[in-house]
């Protein structure tokens, strides 16, 4: 099995649809302590995608990822957005002209995206932001692919369910990053909002793959 | 045509005011607002900030130099100057969306102060270079007291200066906002490390906190090669009362 075009496709509308179910949900995380503004940005964003993929058919998972990254970067508003956008802009070059992505490129590409959003937020692991749940995918999705037997599916399914775990283990963590850091010790005891996000968007690319 | 500035703000109104302010300083300086979401909402956009970086970027090069003016290629380069957290990121994703992103530099400088600051820099005719570290001066230490105590005014301060003069301030206003921004963001494009009565020449909030009023004497020293041409440039505007009554 390989991905192409159809799935990357199908994968940003299944997170367009899933920022919209969560849309509240994200909202009363970001409330607890960011600026609540998290749901209601993603959901902007990803509705701005599903648009401009009704405009016109991405050829590549490249191209649909690009795509992706100059719409998130203009339509989300949020810190979300150059983050976001940074990961599906890497992930698009890592890809690059590719027709098909086999399991090793999956694996290349989920790295790239979590070093863009590395590079454009400057945080670590373990400072409650969407690093804690991508760094955690990112070793699960390279671990699969590179033992050989996962097909894509399967690397995807470990990256979402490390995404999952690390996002829920972001609760009792200080925030050191982005507007929750102001709070301090306050911060612990809420769920990132962003790390949430990001499980949710590897999940719906397990959904599209499925 | 001078180094033009970009003011990446969440807020449109932040952004608009900003550069309102700014223009009243330098009035020859392109600077442009990218304020807020395509529709308006508190939020940064990467069309918006693209945007003002290409008319920034496409002002001197046809007109001067007989190149092209693409995207990002300032031909006397552009300063970035943001305010929040997100705001930095939009920037940076823009340079990386830029093909020449080389004249493009962004500062880490407080919004208002900085872009005050570098606005005043661009107008004197500054380099790009000068226009940032202009706006990063601005947020240098705001109590020179305690900076002096920790020895953070460097080790310049140690060996005797190059160059010193005492002026005594004649304006009825005394170090106001506008004088010391027209000092700081001259002396920011000078090859030399100033002080004013022990605080940072080229930090206009630096100047303000020494509260000098008409009749107090700066003394100024000064190090580097351009030493002499900096206390000279700061006794001009002092014994011209700065051009005010």
């Amino acid at each position: 099995m390989v991905l192409d075009a159809n799935w990357a496709v199908k994968w940003l509308t299944l997170c367009a649809q899933a920022m919209a179910e969560h849309r509240v949900e994200l909202i009363e995380l970001d409330r607890a302590i960011g600026d609540s503004d998290h749901g209601e940005n993603m959901d902007r964003g990803f509705q701005a995608v599903l648009a401009k993929l009704g405009e016109s058919t991405p050829e590549t998972p490249g191209a649909a990822l690009k795509m992706t990254a100059m719409t998130l970067m203009s339509k989300v508003g949020g810190a979300a957005g150059p983050l976001y956008g940074t990961a599906f802009l890497r992930a698009a070059t890592a890809l690059g002209d590719s027709a098909e992505v086999d399991a090793a490129a999956l694996a290349g590409a989920l790295t790239a995206a979590r070093d863009g959003i590395v590079a454009r937020g400057k945080a670590e692991s373990g400072d409650k932001t969407m690093v804690d749940a991508w760094t955690p995918a990112v070793d699960a999705a390279r671990a699969a692919a590179d033992g050989g037997t996962a097909d894509v599916l399967g690397v995807l399914v470990a990256a979402a369910e490390a995404a999952e775990a690390g996002a829920v283990a972001t609760d009792p963590m200080i925030a050191r990053k982005g507007r929750a850091s102001y709070l301090g010790e306050r911060s612990a005891g809420h769920r990132d909002p962003g790390a949430v996000s990001s499980a949710l968007i590897l999940r719906a690319a397990v959904g599209a793959a499925a | 045509m001078t180094v033009s500035i970009v003011v990446v703000s969440h807020s449109e109104k932040i952004a608009d005011g900003a550069v309102e302010l700014a223009a009243q300083m330098a009035p020859d300086v392109m600077i442009l607002p990218a304020g807020g979401t395509d529709d308006g909402r508190i939020g940064t956009s990467l069309e918006k900030v693209l945007a003002a970086l290409e008319q920034a970027g496409g002002q001197g090069g046809g007109q001067e130099d007989g190149q092209a003016g693409g995207a990002g290629v300032a031909a006397n380069g552009t300063v970035v100057i943001t305010d929040l957290g997100s705001a930095v990121m939009t920037a940076e994703s823009a340079l990386e969306f830029l093909e020449n992103p080389a004249g493009v530099l962004l500062a880490d400088a407080p919004l208002v102060e900085g872009l005050v600051a570098a606005a005043v820099a661009a107008q004197g005719g500054a380099d790009v270079q000068a226009v940032r570290k202009a706006a990063e001066a601005a947020g240098g230490p705001a109590h020179p007291a305690e900076s002096a105590a920790s020895g953070a005014v460097g080790p310049v301060t140690s060996a005797a200066p190059d160059s010193a003069g005492d002026f005594e301030l004649v304006n009825q206003a005394g170090m106001h906002a506008r004088p010391a921004a027209k000092v700081a963001g001259g002396l920011a494009s000078l090859d030399a490390e100033v002080t004013i009565n022990g605080v940072d020449g080229a930090s206009m909030t630096g100047l303000m906190t020494l509260g000098a009023g008409k009749g107090t004497v700066l003394h100024v020293e000064a190090w580097g090669p351009d030493a002499e041409r900096a206390v000279e440039y700061v006794g001009g505007l002092v014994e011209a009362g700065f051009g005010e009554p």
